[in-house]
């Protein structure tokens, strides 16, 4: 307590107030802030995207909205949660707590740290206008040529200056944590004794440089296919439109383990602390974490089973997808053995963390019958594809997330967040959440096509129970908002290291975390 | 003020931009070796876009295949555009003529390209063309008919669990393309 007194007297420096400090702001801390705020707000506005959708296949038939509309919705719900909640909420969560869990004052380049997050709100604004410019993307978040060339609603120049932006904000994030892992670690902290989340980071870094560029590339060639007369993706100019899926999903499958890899590291913070273990095997966590990396880049043609590949590709990308379910077996295994004989309490951030172990587990495995390619001639574009990536985002990556703001909101915040209040959000989260999700895997076996805004008859009752879970976990998550807002507000004071099991730097600055922190580099044993 | 840190946030920088420089090009460097690999895979179904040799290789009279015609005229292409035939039956290394008919439905002068592809894939590059109307453009006036021929064989290298290629053309307007190339020029 005193250590961290002392640091902010020695500075001097003036904080500006009101606007100007969120805006001109190099702190670590308040742009973690900044973006866990955005990502919320986008996470909400997504949300209410998804209402719509869900109201209108309530039942069969069209009732509120046209399905050109439809599409838009199912777009932009898309290209915002991935891009403008998942994606921001945790670059939030690497920019406060990567400085405090290696002993650094601060993100190695402050300055890129701000412009990383304010170019972000004028992406999205970009992407939002075109609802009021003639339509927003309607192409679906894969946006295929030539959808989104040939038939697109001329809304594609918005689309593709919002992802350049996007891709710009994360590629700068991503060098920012790379340089803070690799320059400011405390001394003594070699890179096995880093926290394993700050593992996932770093390897999550690498895979944004190295697929975001990909990306700006394939929408660079979508935008002058449309506008410019290029025939990248055109037959009549000698172009193929299959090759926009290849360069498509060649960033696509990597961006999807950019969602959950940063996810693996929150649990394996949160369940050794309220198991109050050490995490069980963590070099071969390490070692897992960096081959599902790596195996991200040669299973792309998974998602293009479909498109007329020669049985040799198809054996090729099968067999590697299936591989990549030994890394993740290896990390659930190692969740489980943490656990095993731990003196478990279940806090909020623990129930979540569990949540996430089973249900991710369930994406795991319907990921696994997706990767058969037999059988994903069958399954594919169904709902079944749906409840398979809503498993591993929803209950996978956000609930993670959920897990790590209630963990850290005593040390963001100062006080203890309502017990009572949390566990509600969680119950209700944790209901709705599989009465969602859950009857998507029976609609899809049944032949239910993704994307559509109507449907045959036999899908009706299946569909309304869906929507009835979907208004419950969207209604649930202003529980959330509630339990954050009160807790910023007050309650009771948190002591530095709220969770007896907890372990890391970042617990033996005070609650909250001061403006300045380790100035001084602590010393590691 | 260049302290060692800066120099060392500098380095890693500089290799990590690199990294972003290096993989913005490879998107692009797909799309050639995207060709490259379909050209030796025969993955996309594209044939070869010049004439083939006539065959030298002789007739396998042991077995027929069937080859499928299929035609159609991409979107805001007012124009009719069928095979006359539906279907031949052939023996791998004849060589067989087909006619496809087209007619020009607006009333002003356009030019239409052709675009084959052969499905399965693998068989695309046994599939060899003589004479086709897609090495060329076809210029009609407004209302005009015309009759296309397409001469080929069947590579009697052909793989025997091929039964089946299916050969299809989509139809383009060009019309636009060549006059902004020939305002180019």
């Amino acid at each position: 307590m005193t250590t961290a007194t002392d640091v902010i007297h020695d500075h001097h420096d003036h904080i500006p107030t009101g606007i100007k400090r969120w805006l001109f702001t190099t702190n670590h801390k308040d742009i973690g802030t900044l973006y866990l705020w955005f990502a919320f707000i986008m996470f909400l506005t997504g949300g209410s995207m998804a209402m719509v959708i869900r109201a209108e296949l309530f039942q069969p038939g069209l009732q509120f909205i046209n399905p050109d509309f439809f599409n838009q919705m199912t777009t932009v719900h898309g290209l915002i949660m991935v891009f403008g909640a998942v994606m921001p909420a945790f670059t939030g969560l690497a920019n406060w707590m990567i400085p405090l869990m290696i002993g650094a004052p601060d993100m190695a380049l402050p300055r890129l740290n701000n412009w990383s997050f304010w170019i972000l709100p004028f992406a999205f604004s970009i992407l939002l206008m075109s609802f009021f410019l003639g339509g927003a993307p309607n192409f679906g978040w894969t946006f295929y040529a030539p959808l989104s060339t040939t038939y697109s609603n001329g809304s594609t120049a918005f689309f593709v200056f919002a992802v350049h932006i996007m891709g710009i904000s994360s590629i700068m994030g991503a060098i920012n944590v790379i340089v803070t892992i690799m320059n400011m670690r405390a001394p003594g902290m070699t890179y096995m004794k880093m926290p394993l989340f700050v593992w996932t980071f770093f390897i999550t870094a690498y895979l944004l440089i190295a697929v975001m560029p990909v990306l700006a590339g394939l929408v660079t060639m979508l935008l002058t296919d449309t506008y410019f007369g290029t025939s990248f993706f055109s037959a009549s100019g000698g172009g193929d439109p299959v090759l926009f899926q290849h360069i498509f999903w060649f960033f696509g499958h990597p961006e999807v383990y950019i969602m959950i890899l940063p996810a693996f590291g929150i649990v394996s913070t949160t369940i050794p602390a309220f198991s109050r273990k050490k995490l069980f095997g963590y070099s071969s966590m390490v070692y897992a974490t960096s081959s599902i990396a790596f195996l991200s880049f040669i299973v792309w043609a998974h998602h293009m089973f479909t498109t007329g590949m020669p049985l040799v590709g198809e054996l090729f990308f099968m067999y590697c997808t299936m591989l990549i379910a030994v890394p993740t077996g290896v990390k659930v295994f190692n969740w489980m053995a943490t656990m095993w004989r731990g003196s478990i309490s279940f806090e909020v951030p623990m129930m979540f963390s569990i949540a996430f172990v089973i249900l991710f587990t369930i994406g795991g495995f319907s990921g696994l019958m997706l990767a058969m390619a037999p059988v994903d001639f069958q399954y594919h574009d169904t709902y079944f594809v749906v409840a398979h990536f809503h498993y591993v985002l929803v209950t996978g990556s956000l609930f993670s997330i959920f897990a790590a703001a209630y963990y850290w909101l005593p040390k963001w915040t100062g006080h203890m967040f309502n017990e009572t209040l949390a566990k509600t959000h969680f119950w209700c989260s944790l209901v709705s959440v599989n009465l969602l999700f859950f009857p998507m895997h029976f609609l899809g076996l049944a032949g239910m096509p993704r994307r559509i805004p109507d449907y045959a008859l036999q899908f009706a009752d299946f569909n309304m129970w869906v929507s009835i879970g979907g208004f419950a976990f969207g209604l649930s998550q202003f529980i959330f908002l509630a339990v954050v807002i009160k807790c910023i507000r007050g309650g009771e004071k948190a002591p530095d290291k709220p969770w007896d099991g907890a372990e890391g730097l970042e617990w033996t600055v005070p609650s909250p975390a001061p403006y300045h922190t380790f100035s001084t580099p602590p010393k590691i044993d | 003020m260049q302290t060692p840190e800066n120099k060392k946030t500098k380095k890693v920088v500089s290799k990590l931009m690199f990294i972003v420089i290096a993989m913005f090009g490879f998107g692009f460097a797909m799309v050639p070796l995207y060709d490259v690999f379909c050209d030796i895979t025969g993955l996309n179904g594209k044939t070869a876009t010049e004439a083939a040799q006539v065959n030298q290789a002789g007739i396998d009279i042991t077995r027929e295949v069937k080859v499928q015609f299929i035609s159609h005229a991409a979107k805001d292409m007012p124009w009719q555009f069928r095979p006359e035939v539906a279907e031949i039956m052939v023996r791998p290394g004849e060589t067989k003529i087909v006619k496809f008919y087209a007619k020009n439905e607006s009333s002003v002068q356009m030019v239409g390209q052709s675009v084959p592809s052969v499905a399965p894939g693998r068989a695309a590059s046994y599939f060899k063309k003589i004479e086709c109307f897609c090495f060329e453009q076809q210029t009609l006036e407004g209302q005009e008919e015309v009759l296309m021929p397409l001469q080929f064989y069947i590579d009697p290298e052909l793989p025997a669990d091929v039964m089946t290629l299916t050969l299809s053309y989509t139809l383009y307007d060009v019309t636009t393309k060549i006059e902004s190339y020939a305002a180019a020029l």
